[in-house]
């Protein structure tokens, strides 16, 4: 089960990951840990915003996650970011952070661009 | 006359190379004797390490590693500029020998830290912490704990994170709470035993807290709602006042992206200038009377919003995604007279002690640029990695820096 469900979910990440070139990927995830790092920390640990740790992030729907990112949470810190990001950039980060895929790749290597 | 012209000629050179041996070849840990004055250090974000340099040449002098996570960090210096205490974001507390270049001792005192003070006679260096929110207290010597101030509020259940720590003047920190719009007051008189008074409902979400250079009037911007909330310090019981209070009445703030610094207290003769929460606006105080004296328009949502050391000049940086820019106010004038664009991610800027240059750190560009004050001509670029803060040793002898 465990395995289809990992399955499944590179499927996904295949296909929302077929939308957004690996440019694009790699501006994500510098904006994900320079600029949302700002609040969250470089390494997603927290700091005036919550963790984004997928364990902090396990069970909530994508879709209010994504929903968060787009339109920010009112009476918090967090802003809305659709300015910057389309709904499935904003959807392709976080399965990122759910997932922690970017834990072991680019992201904690610190590339840059 | 012809030996002579000789010995001169044998014995210039030789001289001459002596003399470079001795400009080059002194590694700072041995008995070189220097000043630190003219030194600083560069907080490098991504790579957890602090590149020291200095401004008399402008130069690198070199690099300490191993500060843990530095996303959020800032610094302040010993007395006697040698030693540096870095706040990290994962809770580090680090004291770095500048002149040696090494890390002298490095605690992790919490989860998850926003900045730091000294005392005014040096000896207690205090940490605002957001996990566990609170503050503690160290010796400056021997980093060893001396008081813990937890950031209870409500139930005395919840714990707020801290923001806007600063030293006064009667080994005295300052501080505001985040969740629970308190500013409180913390005398170490006796450092064991601090007395601690708490200003309560000073407003929504204060993000961050300045001390006016004189060490009297301590401000906390709000995030939460408009204005500020300003409190003299020579006169504790006569409570926090709310400054601005009618600014931006009605208007939509836009979304903000990064949070403005309240770093140093930008003043020119009775003006001070502070970043407008949520708006392409630097708003302009009037010191006599708190009263707003302005606004001025600026390229984006101002991040620091910081004046040259005589006052003359107000240089501002801005959120993502105007980063890539600095603008500098006449504060006399009020206009903005320069539109430099050093390159993406300019999160920091530093002026030299009196003034006649600024450091900027252009993180994107894994770089430091400096510039003229008076030409704005950028004069050197040096390398970084990830650069955001930067600190000068001048900092050591200014209350609230």
């Amino acid at each position: 089960m465990i395995k289809m469900l990992f399955i499944a979910s590179v499927l996904i990440s295949q296909t929302a990951a077929a939308e957004i070139s690996s440019t694009r990927q790699d501006e994500l995830l510098y904006f994900l840990k320079q600029d949302c790092g700002s609040c969250h920390g470089l390494t997603l640990k927290g700091g005036l915003g919550p963790a984004l740790l997928p364990e902090t992030l396990a069970g909530k729907p994508r879709d209010y996650l994504v929903t968060t990112i787009m339109e920010g949470r009112k009476d918090t810190a967090m802003p809305p970011w659709k300015s910057m990001l389309t709904r499935e950039e904003a959807a392709w980060l976080t399965q990122q952070l759910q997932t922690g895929i970017i834990q072991q790749t680019a992201f904690a290597k610190g590339k840059a661009k | 006359m012809m030996r002579q012209l000789l010995t001169l000629f044998v014995i210039l050179p030789v001289l001459l190379l002596w003399q470079n041996s001795l400009a080059e070849g002194c590694p700072a840990d041995n008995n070189t004797v220097r000043g630190t004055g003219d030194l600083g250090i560069v907080i490098e974000r991504a790579s957890g390490s602090v590149q020291i340099i200095e401004t008399s040449h402008n130069t690198s002098l070199g690099r300490v590693e191993g500060l843990g996570d530095l996303s959020h960090a800032s610094a302040v210096y010993s007395r006697d500029e040698r030693y540096a205490y870095v706040f990290g974001r994962d809770g580090g507390l680090s004291k770095i020998d500048i002149l040696n270049k090494k890390l002298v001792k490095r605690i992790l005192q919490s989860g998850n830290s926003i900045g730091g003070a000294i005392s005014q006679d040096g000896r207690l260096v205090a940490v605002s912490n957001y996990t566990p929110g609170g503050v503690k207290i160290f010796d400056a010597d021997s980093l060893e704990l001396v008081a813990n101030i937890p950031a209870t509020y409500g139930n005395h259940l919840q714990r707020s994170k801290v923001i806007g720590l600063v030293d006064a003047p009667g080994r005295k920190f300052v501080f505001s709470l985040w969740d629970a719009g308190e500013i409180w007051v913390a005398d170490l008189s006796s450092p064991g035993n601090p007395t601690i008074t708490k200003f309560k409902d000073i407003g929504k979400n204060p993000y961050d807290g300045l001390i006016t250079p004189d060490g009297r009037y301590y401000i906390a911007g709000l995030f939460g709602e408009d204005g500020m909330a300003l409190l003299d310090l020579w006169h504790l019981d006569a409570g926090v006042k709310r400054i601005l209070d009618h600014y931006g009445k009605g208007e939509q703030k836009l979304p903000v992206f990064k949070m403005p610094h309240l770093e140093g207290w930008a003043i020119a003769g009775n003006l001070a200038f502070v970043p407008a929460v949520g708006r392409h606006e630097v708003l302009v105080i009037d010191m006599l009377d708190w009263s707003e004296a302005g606004r001025i328009k600026v390229h984006g949502q101002p991040v620091f919003v910081m004046a040259r050391p005589d006052g003359r000049h107000v240089w501002v940086n801005f959120a993502v995604p105007d980063n890539d820019t600095l603008q500098v106010i006449d504060s006399q004038s009020l206009q903005i007279i320069k539109t430099l664009t050093p390159g993406k991610g300019v999160l920091h800027m530093e002026f030299e002690p009196r003034g006649e240059q600024v450091w900027a750190s252009v993180r994107d560009e894994d770089r430091l640029a400096v510039f003229d004050t008076e030409t704005f001509e950028q004069l050197n670029t040096l390398e970084a990695q990830k650069p955001s803060g930067i600190f000068f040793t001048s900092r050591a002898h200014r209350t609230g820096l």
